[in-house]
């Protein structure tokens, strides 16, 4: 079995989708000769056509309304946003009609969609190619907000969010895009969405975070572990509708949690967990939640870009912060 | 100089402010005389059916109304022409197409009475079709999209929006018409220039002697046409919708009529307009210049106009009562159609909305 990298999962789970049902379309800027900025559709028009994988004219708010139209039509479209920086004049269209049409017609028309973007910073790109928003979305009902951590999740989510009858929004770090290889078999097996993957067992601290951060989350943890001390990491994966079981079951068993994001801190979607575990794990806390995030700034150009990002350092001390408060 | 370009726009009437025929070349259609006196009675109803909301949002009992008193022609004339396949994405105020194609009236005033299910259309085949769009223009990119779910499935069916002058102004008009132009989509848009935006006139929205053109650029046909005589909208409809049907590519109407109401309940449009402008637009409307060509015809009098207007209000009276017993939904009602299957989290949420309920019943 073939060794692949994030990217490449991406375009197989839409190569594998796309194969076994007719419905599915991909649609963006670029998408089709070029197979996407980022290759994530390379091919796919050679084997589809150019109707299925659709280079449609550069007018963001285009692509998102005729996603919407071609769902409500029983299409099940996925749309690229090129960069999440330019997912903003598509909000209207997913926030206004995507997101509501079930709830407004008490689901006469529903909105079967998929609007993928490559989204967060750390490969030197450009201002508006760095943007990590997620938090925009989370507070969207009737929206899924997904973000994979590795090849196999990638395709797995991909495939489930597809298949999902409601839109989602799919967020590919690309600062992992490729990283590193993993053997994803081409079977069409989805992976549940609405639940968080606890991706390595630990007793003493919870470090929840999602996307590229999984990355800093496993190195830290297996920093803490030299030093004796066991963290438990869990990523997210659907951040909306949340799996807060699987957060609140870990700290009640740690009594601690680091929460992590790329994202700026204010009004972050870790603002959220950490609010969640006041509300319903204030008692089993034996230290205060700690977030290491982005700054309340612009994600800065490269030169100062990787200051900008949480490191494995920053979680490290603040797992043992936590440690040391109690 | 050479000229990389040229373009002109047609105007089509064939009905006069007093009803007069101006050109004789009849459209097929409009030599069916019981055909014509369909469309006059639905005309008809669409105005009894407005003048209920009106009176029903000035007793409180529906929320915000947007009228479409002076718009009968131009929405029976789309409604007419589609073909219960097609697709119809409307803004907010194109009723008389809607009714035409068999949304009924309790479930227009169930929405604005403030209950999603008037979205729900039961009646075919307005039950495939987009529910109204408020943001403003948005809805002609899902037509846009539609249409070319349409083509990808080589299905013989047009989608159809309607926007208002202020409406074309927008980005998602043009990215709607762009795109129908460039994947030649059976899409047509229709702009119901009703000369305001609320109270922005019709001028200040385009330097552009007609909106019509703004298809030009497009590369989509374009037509301007009265949009108070119904023969006219209803033909160049018809021919918009064959051409799509076709494969031979999208349209762009801009139909000329008056808004003769207010913008909305919520509006007072004698702040922004003159009377005498409202009366000139009062001798030119739809319903007046259709019924004096029918009774020229000899096949409408006043004595049919009563019995009609009679059965209209006992329709709508209807509908206006079965409005007013319709049950408000549950409170579970918010929660079970925000995903297709309720997720664990939101599920706390409905149960605790369902004790909150119980405690204050
Ligand atoms: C995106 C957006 N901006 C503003 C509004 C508020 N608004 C509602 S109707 C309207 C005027 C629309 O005028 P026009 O398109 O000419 O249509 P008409 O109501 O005259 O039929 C405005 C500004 C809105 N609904 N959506």
């Amino acid at each position: 079995m073939a060794q692949i990298t994030l990217i490449e999962a991406v375009t197989q789970a839409l190569a594998y989708e796309m194969a076994h049902d007719d419905s599915v379309v991909v649609l963006g800027e670029d998408v089709g000769v070029n197979g996407g900025v980022f290759r994530a559709t390379q091919g796919l028009q050679e084997k589809f056509g150019e109707l299925r994988v659709l280079d449609t004219p550069l007018d963001e708010t285009t692509i998102a309304g005729v996603t919407v139209g071609l769902a409500a039509q029983g299409m099940k479209p996925v749309a690229e946003a090129q960069f999440e920086g330019f997912i903003y004049p598509m909000m209207e269209q997913i926030a206004c009609h995507a997101a509501r049409l079930r709830n407004r017609t008490r689901g006469r028309i529903t909105v079967p969609a998929v609007w993928r973007a490559p989204w967060g910073g750390g490969i030197r790109a450009p201002e508006h190619h760095s943007e990590a928003n997620e938090h925009l979305f989370t507070n969207i009902p009737g929206l899924r907000v997904v973000m994979p951590s590795s090849p196999a999740r990638a395709y797995g989510l991909l495939l489930a969010a597809i298949r999902d009858p409601d839109p989602v929004m799919f967020f590919e770090p690309k600062r992992i895009y490729r990283q590193y290889k993993e053997e994803v078999p081409d079977d069409g097996e989805a992976l549940p969405l609405d639940v968080c993957f606890v991706l390595r067992d630990g007793t003493d601290v919870t470090i929840v975070t999602w996307g590229a951060q999984v990355k800093e989350a496993l190195e830290a943890a297996d920093e803490l572990a030299a030093d004796g001390i066991s963290a438990e990491v869990i990523d997210v994966a659907t951040l909306t509708p949340l799996d807060f079981d699987t957060i609140a079951e870990s700290v009640q068993k740690t009594g601690r949690c680091v929460i992590v994001h790329e994202a700026p801190k204010t009004a972050g979607f870790g603002a959220e967990i950490a609010a969640r575990i006041a509300e319903e794990c204030l008692y089993d806390l034996l230290a205060p939640v700690e977030r290491v995030t982005g700054f309340d700034t612009h994600i800065p150009l490269f030169r100062l870009e990787m200051k900008y990002l949480p490191s494995t350092e920053r979680v490290v001390e603040a797992a043992k912060r936590t440690l040391a408060a109690s | 100089m050479s000229i990389a370009a040229k373009f002109e726009i047609e105007y089509l009437q064939y009905l006069d402010a007093e009803g007069k025929q101006v050109r004789d070349d009849l459209p097929a259609f409009a030599n069916d005389l019981d055909h014509m006196v369909e469309l006059y009675k639905l005309m008809m109803s669409t105005r009894v059916f407005d003048a209920k909301s009106v009176a029903l949002q000035r007793t409180g009992k529906l929320g915000t109304y947007a009228s479409c008193l002076g718009h009968e022609a131009a929405h029976v004339g789309i409604g007419s022409a589609m073909k219960p396949e097609d697709v119809f994405a409307p803004s907010y105020r194109e009723y008389g197409a809607q009714l035409y194609r068999g949304v009924q009236p309790r479930e227009v005033y169930m929405y604005w009475g403030g209950d999603e299910r008037g979205n729900d259309y039961q009646k075919e085949p307005a039950r495939h079709d987009f529910a109204w769009s408020v943001p403003i223009a948005t809805q002609c990119l899902h037509a846009a999209g539609s249409a070319l779910a349409f083509k990808i499935r080589n299905e013989k069916r047009v989608a159809v929006c309607t926007i208002g002058d202020g409406g074309s102004s927008k980005g998602d008009f043009y990215g709607a018409i762009n795109i129908a132009g460039a994947q030649n989509l059976p899409l047509v848009a229709v702009i119901v220039n009703n000369q305001w935006a609320i109270s922005v006139p019709r001028k200040i929205q385009s330097g552009a002697p007609t909106l019509a053109q703004k298809g030009i650029a497009a590369g989509l046909y374009c037509i301007q046409v009265d949009g108070n005589d119904i023969i006219a909208v209803r033909k160049a409809m018809g021919d918009a919708l064959d051409r799509a049907r076709n494969g031979e590519g999208g349209s762009v109407l801009e139909l000329v009529t008056y808004r003769l109401s207010d913008h909305t309940t919520a509006d007072d449009a004698r702040r922004y307009r003159g009377e005498q402008e409202v009366k000139d637009a009062w001798a030119k409307e739809p319903m007046k210049r259709l019924r004096a060509w029918l009774v020229a015809k000899g096949v409408w009098d006043d004595a049919k106009e009563e019995a009609w207007k009679n059965e209209c209000d006992e329709w709508m009276d209807n509908e206006v009562n079965a409005y007013l017993e319709t049950k408000t939904q549950p409170v579970t009602a918010m929660f079970d159609y925000t995903f297709a299957d309720v997720p664990a989290d939101l599920a706390k949420q409905r149960d605790l909305a369902l004790q909150l309920d119980k405690k204050a019943h």
